[in-house]
């Protein structure tokens, strides 16, 4: 018997809500590698004409698998592809408050693809967000 | 300087092997709120069939990092840092990454093309571990900002 099964197709699998603050980019940079500083810096952000700090495209494509994550299992996890369309405001006092939603998409032999919607302030922030797992064995 | 279209189908060389330590990936699963016990626990790790804890699925982003390096410090690819926004990214493994592995990444530039006075770089680090094996292959478009922007 699968270990996921009964899926169908439109089902939401997993929700959450997530609050990213400076801090969490700064952890980012660290665990990452990733020293952009766009991503801790005001004056840089504004003088390269960016509306301010912006989360790292990748600390938002990190986070938001982690719904999916927990719900399959992190070994299950084939494949998993993103579009930044918009980015990540961070307000050095309030953050940036995002909702994760994961659907399944399509389902496939041994496999579902689980689409993810990441909405902040009402607005879609990544596009085609979608995760292929395991779902067999 | 546009980014210079000749890049497109170069290849550069292995980068040296990355051990991955399994404080990393700890560190790793606590910047992405990843909480799950596989990240963190070893024994659950072992006891679901793996020698260590595993890294999250964007782990791999780490090893990718190292191959872009490649790509800016190229003086002939005219592709500068500040000039970047990064367009798309995926993922496809083959299996999780382990605290032990040791990955080695290659980039190679699949597509350039122009975009309404921006660049779009399409490029595909394979990362494979100490036996030659895929682990896991990511890719990316960059979009390079033209001079005017």
């Amino acid at each position: 018997m699968s270990a996921l099964s009964g899926l169908e197709v439109g089902h939401v699998v997993a929700e959450r809500d997530v609050v990213l603050s400076r801090e969490s980019l700064v952890r980012y940079a660290g665990a990452s590698g990733d020293f952009n500083p766009i991503h801790y810096r005001d004056d840089v952000a504004a003088a390269v004409g960016l509306p301010g700090v912006l989360a790292h495209g990748m600390l938002t494509m990190g986070i938001a698998v982690q719904p999916v994550v927990d719900w399959a299992g992190p070994d299950r996890i084939l494949d998993y592809q993103v579009r930044f369309t918009r980015p990540v405001v961070v307000d050095p006092e309030t953050g940036a408050a995002l909702h994760v939603a994961a659907k399944v998409g399509q389902l496939g032999e041994g496999t579902a693809r689980i689409d993810l919607t990441v909405t902040s302030a009402e607005q879609t922030m990544l596009g085609k967000a979608q995760v292929v797992v395991k779902t067999d064995g | 300087m546009p980014v210079n279209p000749e890049i497109q189908g170069r290849q550069y060389p292995p980068t040296p092997p990355y051990l991955v330590g399994r404080e990393k990936v700890r560190e790793f699963a606590r910047a992405v709120q990843a909480e799950h016990p596989l990240h963190h626990d070893v024994d659950a790790a072992r006891a679901a069939g793996h020698a260590d804890v595993i890294a999250p699925p964007t782990f791999p982003i780490v090893i990718q990092q190292l191959t872009w390096n490649q790509l800016l410090d190229d003086p002939a690819a005219g592709i500068v840092l500040e000039r970047i926004v990064h367009g798309d990214q995926r993922f496809t493994a083959t299996r999780a990454i382990v605290a032990g592995d040791e990955l080695t990444g290659q980039l190679t530039v699949t597509r350039v093309r122009s975009l309404g006075g921006n660049d779009m770089v399409t490029c595909e680090t394979r990362v494979t571990d100490a036996s030659g094996e895929h682990v896991v292959t990511a890719t990316s478009s960059l979009v390079v900002a033209g001079e005017a922007a």
